[in-house]
């Protein structure tokens, strides 16, 4: 009962302090799983320009990045909030392997150096955060702990997740592996580079917001 | 050659949470393999994500980390109850947790039924299943 009561409270609070500032909708995911593609997708239908740069090589995205005041109208309704693209979080980072993808080994260092500061970030913005993306790269496996890490601090703190399977376009995709990592989430297969699913996306934006 | 170092549950019981953390990254800095006892709680994952940040250098590359419960499949209502009543007095106990320096471990892969930890060698050392 007192749980009930705590609950409505902090509902009605929820909406009382949404409704005095926009929504911040953060994207969070492993490097690679095509967060700064999905942040990018967005961004060009809403506001007809990208959000940053995407690279094969991991870590592209090392500062935390925002896009403010976008809307979206979908079938009748509304939905107005803040982008926050999120560096990659990564449980290991190491330069050689910036190294063995072409980059000298200064840069290499740099970008090393500054990617374990964009993960500490992004760690720091989950508190910030009124709801939550996680893109998966759903050819890889779901299981990696990053992912059992971050849906699990979003529920310990209870912000809304919605779970995208980013990369269906690829043979090698499998969004039912996902679905039974996370059976308690939606889970919404996406190619955010060629802009497959993405209606259905948006719809389960609006799902999670309400 | 490979150290595995078991921590029982007891070792970080009476430790605050960022004590906790410095005791396992201590002890993975090593050059060791923690399997400890139970579960950190998801909060402590993130802070220890974190920490490990902080200490990537030339040397040390970061971790692999893997937890995982010995339940598997739906529970009913009642185990929940019972379970969540154990961790209310006992802690996470439950489970397991493998840490290890990330220029050992390769890779912990996990499905529902088996833990497989791939050394950098690419062999795999260890295959639990549950």
């Amino acid at each position: 009962m007192i749980n009930l009561v705590k609950q409505f409270i902090n509902k009605v609070l929820k909406n009382i302090f949404k409704k005095k500032k926009h929504l911040k909708l953060g994207i969070y995911g492993a490097p690679n799983s095509g967060k700064t593609t999905l942040a990018n997708k967005i961004c060009q239908d809403w506001l007809g320009e990208d959000m940053g740069n995407v690279s094969n090589i991991a870590h592209e995205t090392r500062e935390v990045q925002i896009k403010e005041q976008i809307n979206i109208k979908h079938k009748g309704k509304e939905l107005s909030f803040n982008l926050v693209d999120t560096p990659g979080i990564a449980t290991k980072i190491d330069y050689e392997d910036f190294i063995k993808v072409g980059l000298k080994q200064s840069e290499a260092k740099k970008r090393a150096k500054e990617a374990t500061k964009g993960v500490i970030d992004s760690i720091k913005w989950l508190d910030d955060m009124d709801a939550v993306v996680i893109t998966l790269d759903a050819t890889k496996d779901p299981y990696s702990q990053v992912n059992i890490t971050i849906v699990g601090n979003l529920q310990a703190r209870k912000i809304p997740v919605l779970i995208v399977a980013n990369k269906i376009d690829l043979k090698k995709a499998n969004i039912k592996k996902i679905e039974a990592a996370f059976p308690q989430y939606d889970v919404i297969g996406i190619s955010a580079k060629y802009g497959k699913n993405v209606d259905k996306f948006y719809e389960a934006l609006f799902v999670i917001t309400s | 050659m490979l150290t595995l170092q078991f921590m029982a549950y007891s070792e970080i019981e009476n430790l605050n949470s960022s004590n906790r953390i410095k005791k396992i990254l201590d002890i993975v800095k090593e050059n060791k393999i923690v399997l400890l006892e139970g579960k950190l709680k998801k909060e402590e994952e993130a802070s220890l994500i974190q920490a490990t940040m902080e200490e990537i250098n030339n040397k040390f590359k970061g971790i692999e980390l893997s937890a995982f419960d010995y339940a598997k499949g739906e529970e009913v209502f009642i185990n929940k109850l019972r379970k969540n009543f154990a961790r209310f007095l006992l802690g996470h106990r439950n489970g397991m947790t493998i840490i290890g320096p990330a220029s050992i471990v390769k890779e912990i892969k996990k499905d529902p039924n088996k833990i497989e930890l791939l050394t950098k060698d690419g062999n795999k050392k260890r295959s639990k299943k549950r």
